[in-house]
């Protein structure tokens, strides 16, 4: 019970303190070049790092085969951002696709 | 009897009405933030509410669930924390993944700084908090556009605040409807989708498809790992490979 406002508090305040560290120290502090340069990979790195497991590992197992849904609707989510560049139409047209492979695939 | 006096009595309504027309103007900017800002409600709607589902779903009381939202404000990283107590880690790797997965806001706050360094310290406290990934993304589009002319902060106020009433909302029905929602509904899928419709678009440069399929890679190989620790290695190879690439 406690861990979970633990959590809630710390998490929450870092959060924070990044959100707030540029713009508050502007001026005063200059960041390295090599932090300037390294942020720019963090949202592709993090982000990646989160969505491959989650199409690629079911429960525990790496499960790299033309019969898992969560690959399928995966890979097609991927070519429907990359062609449509909106958000509301790759998270639909990948839950949709999900339904239909989970289906087929029985 | 000087002139003065006189004078004194015109340039006052003067000066009242240029205040009220300033307040109009902040006004006006903040609900053009608003506005501009709806569109990406219908994306952050569902995504607030499957939150508070799977909130339910890991064991958060349904308070702690909604205190997130307010305290952490940040979509993705709340779906980790979920995901990992539910998966049983202990508090500081919880912790430690959520920081890895906002560290991108540092992003967003070194883009949006120079823009803001004339503002007093309470305006800068209340924007940053308020900077999420759609907000920044209207409110940047719009410095970017205008520059500093016609009190811009009110309109990224307003972006932010439009975010946040949405991200509350939907997090406090998802919670209600937590319950409810049969996990045959593979709501948890939509986590990835949503990250898959924010970076693909985004990886435009080799540097940056090289960090992507770096990571990627990385995480699915170091899956195994206790606690998702694969998460934070991927996410360091990620960005090692990404700066290389970048040397190339």
């Amino acid at each position: 019970m406690t861990e979970f406002w633990l959590i809630i508090f710390m998490a929450g305040g870092l959060t924070y303190m990044i959100r707030l560290s540029f713009i508050a120290l502007h001026g005063r502090w200059q960041a390295p070049v090599w932090f300037v340069r390294a942020l720019r990979f963090v949202p592709p790195a993090v982000l990646s790092a989160i969505i491959l497991p989650e199409l690629l590992v079911a429960d525990g197992q790496v499960f790299l085969s033309p019969f898992n849904p969560r690959l399928l609707a995966g890979v097609a989510a991927i070519l429907i951002a990359w062609r449509s560049r909106n958000v509301f139409v790759t998270i639909a047209g990948g839950m949709l696709l999900l339904y239909l492979f989970q289906f087929l695939l029985g | 009897m000087s002139a003065w006096p006189v004078l004194g009595y015109l340039a006052v309504p003067a000066i009242k009405l240029q205040i009220e027309d300033c307040r109009a103007l902040k006004r006006t900017q903040l609900l053009k933030g608003i506005q501009y800002t709806l569109p990406l409600l219908i994306g952050i709607a569902p995504f607030g509410m499957i939150y508070g589902v799977l909130a339910i779903k890991a064991g958060f009381p349904a308070g702690a669930a909604q205190a997130m939202s307010a305290i952490v404000f940040a979509g993705s990283s709340q779906f980790m924390i979920v995901n990992l107590v539910a998966g049983g880690s202990p508090w500081p790797v919880v912790v430690l993944t959520a920081v890895v997965v906002n560290l991108r806001h540092a992003l967003y706050s070194a883009s949006l700084a120079p823009y803001l360094k004339h503002l007093p310290a309470s305006w800068k406290a209340v924007l940053a908090y308020v900077l999420v990934d759609e907000a920044y993304a209207v409110g940047i589009h719009h410095y970017e556009k205008n520059g500093l002319a016609g009190h811009p902060h009110w309109f990224l106020l307003g972006s932010g605040l439009a975010v946040w009433i949405c991200w509350q909302a939907s997090t406090a029905l998802g919670i209600f409807l937590g319950a409810q929602i049969p996990a045959g509904w593979s709501l948890d899928f939509t986590l990835a989708l949503t990250f898959i419709a924010i970076v693909v678009p985004a990886l435009r440069e080799r540097p940056l498809l090289v960090s992507a399929v770096t990571a990627g890679v990385t995480a699915v190989a170091a899956h195994a790992l206790p606690y998702k620790l694969g998460l934070i290695l991927a996410a360091l190879a990620g960005i090692a490979a990404g700066l290389w690439s970048d040397r190339q």
